[in-house]
């Protein structure tokens, strides 16, 4: 090895673990306020680079009817609840939110698919595809059994994830795809070749850790989750529901998983199961980071990214052993040096 | 009136009891989902092509849906064989799954055509016959390109599973006696984002030429690497990459790629004088007819050689015995045994007890990226 190839390996580093960095925090976020250990995560990478790519070939992806459906049994949902309850006041909310937006965001895809080469519309276009597919999820699958323990919680968070990846394969086919973003621009420092794509993942992984952090220390939708996440029965109590902040956390980790789908479609892969990978690494920075932690996890999964980097400079064949492995020291040192706090305690 | 009625029913029933006792009973177990999918999915499409005689019998074929999952294809099998009462099975999608089906075949004395490699030893092969190109058979033509070009040493980047291994082994099985050497071996997922790190170390040793062992759009993710960082010379991958997709993936950074694959990929490229030109240009005009310009891939012809190699053989073990019974299925086996230039999509089939593949380098042609699509290397 040579300064060359340890400066190459750590830019690899650097671009993987900002999206590592990106996953780890929507995990961390769903993770805090609804104590769902949230597997499918990766799927909103695959569904929005795929979404993409399918755009980019002039089509209407077959995500949308993934939005259509899901909104019309969140709809159907929401309409049994009310009728229950006799009260029809959050009902025109719901419809608008799962029925009428589905369908104007499937006229957008539409009008879009016709216009291969309008990038910005491609891409506001496919994060309004795959964001609104988090709060439908939390509303299908885990707001009916939200006081359910974590174990509960991870198992359902697997079955959604083999749902998500089965409609993937459906739309999108076995074959991985990539997309055109932005020019070929290449950087030369030194002797490294920065490429545009590099710096646009880095850039916008930062951008979103600082509005992250702006969210919940500023605004009065952050300070609900963040209470929320340290005690649900007292946010409750102050009046916050639990429902409404399940939902924004997972819309958050939608719109953060599609914005990771858009940053590394351009540079690698992807393929309808690509998602899960990611997501594991992601979860192995959270993990350092206590599932709890903002910035410990985002430095655990530059961590990740660096030592993925160099393993399979190194080790190829052992790149994944290591990787995971490196999840069990990690466990060991949290659990002789953090207190443990039952978690039904506050439940 | 009655009675004529009565006597037409007869007949029609008499009739069809007659063709059901002299049809054959061909089954097929496909995963079209799971991770198999993307190629089960053109196995299967061949059996809508299929005629509906095979060795002058009416065939009747019986598919069963397997998940690519060996132990479901292992169940299909067992159904196949004691309920339906093949005379034949044909599959399946991934390596694990046929050398489940290759076991079942000696198990329960039923010919298996394999529709995809088997890596298991010849006692275990007594029922199966493999239509696929063994994997030496076709690193073997990049191995004759490369020694034509002077490579001395070789690097190798491969997928981190059993595909990995095999492409790798089969390589240094052909390269050994030529003189060329492999020297590196890196490996990667197909999930993977990056594999900068193998790029580098495949480059640090600087061989004459890369071989990529991936499969599909897996193959270019190395190759693109590569370019990126200013390899020049050649790029070789394996008959698993052969597809649009890859192209489609790889865009620029493929161009010029060279890989091994069966003639029927190109075939309107084939020299008028190769025996494979007529039958594989056949069936990829009704599958792309069907299917669609484009469609084409080796999969399919697969599937459909390994129906010429029954339609073949049926005639024969008809002399022995008729078929839906024991003696038929032994008789078949032995006749799919001594099968010669039977004329595929993929190449020239002579069967021996030895060998139940069957195939020669006739089998075997090198194809390269050449604006934007596969042509023939020439």
């Amino acid at each position: 090895m040579n300064l060359a190839i340890a400066l190459w390996l750590s830019q690899d580093a650097v671009t993987n673990g900002a999206i590592y960095a990106l996953i780890a925090l929507a995990l961390v976020v769903v993770f805090t306020v609804t104590r769902v250990i949230f597997v499918p995560q990766g799927e909103f990478i695959s569904y929005a680079a795929l979404s993409l790519a399918t755009l980019q070939a002039g089509k209407v992806p077959g995500t949308i009817y993934v939005l259509i459906g899901g909104g019309i049994l969140v709809a159907a949902l929401d309409g049994l609840a009310a009728l229950r309850k006799k009260s029809l006041k959050f009902l025109p909310g719901s419809m608008l939110a799962n029925i009428v937006l589905p369908l104007a965001v499937a006229a957008a895809a539409w009008w879009s698919a016709s216009r291969p080469d309008d990038l910005l519309l491609q891409v506001v276009v496919t994060l309004a595809i795959v964001t609104p597919l988090g709060p439908m999820l939390y509303r299908l699958a885990f707001q009916p059994l939200a006081n359910a323990s974590v174990l509960v919680l991870l198992i359902i968070a697997v079955a959604v994830h083999y749902v998500l990846t089965g409609f993937g394969l459906a739309f999108f086919g076995g074959e991985g795809v990539r997309t055109h973003m932005f020019p070929d621009l290449q950087f030369r420092v030194g002797i490294l070749d920065i490429s545009g794509q590099s710096i646009g993942v880095i850039a916008t992984s930062l951008t979103l850790i600082v509005l992250l952090a702006l969210l919940f220390g500023r605004t009065t939708y952050g300070k609900a989750l963040r209470a929320t996440a340290i005690n649900r029965v007292g946010a409750r109590l102050v009046g916050i529901s639990y429902e409404f902040s399940g939902r924004l956390s997972f819309a958050l980790a939608a719109l953060i998983g599609a914005v990771s789908g858009i940053l590394v479609s351009p540079i690698t892969t992807i393929y309808y199961d690509t998602g899960l990978m990611i997501s594991l690494k992601g979860f192995i920075g959270a993990i350092i980071g206590g599932m709890t932690s903002y910035p410990l996890a985002a430095v655990g999964s530059l961590a990740v990214g660096f030592l993925e980097s160099y393993s399979s400079f190194w080790a190829s064949a052992f790149k994944e052993s290591i990787v995971f492995g490196l999840i069990i020291p990690v466990l060991l040192w949290r659990s002789l040096t953090t207190h443990r706090v039952d978690e039904e305690d506050d439940s | 009136m009655y009675r004529k009625l009565l006597l037409a029913m007869a007949l029609t029933i008499g009739f069809a009891g007659l063709a059901v006792a002299q049809q054959v009973t061909i089954g097929l177990t496909m995963g079209t989902t799971g991770p198999g999918a993307s190629l089960g999915i053109n196995y299967k499409n061949a059996f809508q092509l299929m005629p509906k005689t095979i060795g002058g019998y009416p065939v009747k074929f019986i598919i069963l849906e397997d998940k690519s999952d060996p132990t479901e294809a292992a169940q299909n099998a067992r159904q196949l064989i004691t309920e339906d009462k093949v005379d034949a099975f044909m599959g399946s999608v991934s390596v694990p799954s046929t050398t489940q089906l290759a076991q079942i075949a000696n198990e329960l004395k039923t010919p298996l055509i394999a529709l995809s490699p088997v890596f298991l030893p010849p006692e275990k092969l007594e029922w199966t016959f493999v239509v696929p190109q063994p994997t030496a058979l076709m690193m073997g033509a990049v191995v004759d390109h490369m020694n034509a070009k002077g490579v001395k040493t070789v690097g190798y980047i491969g997928f981190s599973d059993s595909w990995g291994d095999i492409v790798l082994k089969s390589l240094e099985q052909m390269a050994g006696p030529v003189g060329i050497k492999v020297i590196s071996n890196e490996r990667y997922a197909r999930a993977d984002t990056s594999v900068t790190g193998q790029v580098l170390k495949v480059m640090a040793t600087e061989p004459d030429a890369v071989v990529v062992g991936g499969s599909g759009t897996g193959g270019a993710l190395p190759q693109i690497g590569l370019v990126e960082r200013g390899y020049k010379k050649q790029i070789y991958h394996n008959h698993g990459t052969v597809n649009r997709e890859f192209i489609k993936v790889g865009g620029k950074a493929v161009e010029g790629a060279i890989a091994p694959t069966g003639p029927l990929i190109v075939a309107e490229d084939l020299p008028a004088d190769n025996p494979v030109k007529q039958v594989a240009l056949d069936f990829t005009t009704r599958y792309e007819k069907t299917f669609g310009p484009g469609t084409r891939n080796g999969f399919a012809g697969y599937s459909y050689d390994g129906f010429l190699l029954l339609d073949a053989a049926v005639p024969m073990a008809a002399k022995q015995a008729k078929p839906g019974t024991p003696e038929f299925r032994q008789a078949l086996r032995d006749a799919l045994e001594n099968v010669k230039n039977v004329v595929g999509t993929h190449g020239v089939y002579n069967m021996t007890a030895k060998d139940h593949n069957g195939l020669d380098q006739r089998a075997r042609v090198l194809v390269h990226v050449e604006n934007g699509e596969w042509r023939l290397l020439k």
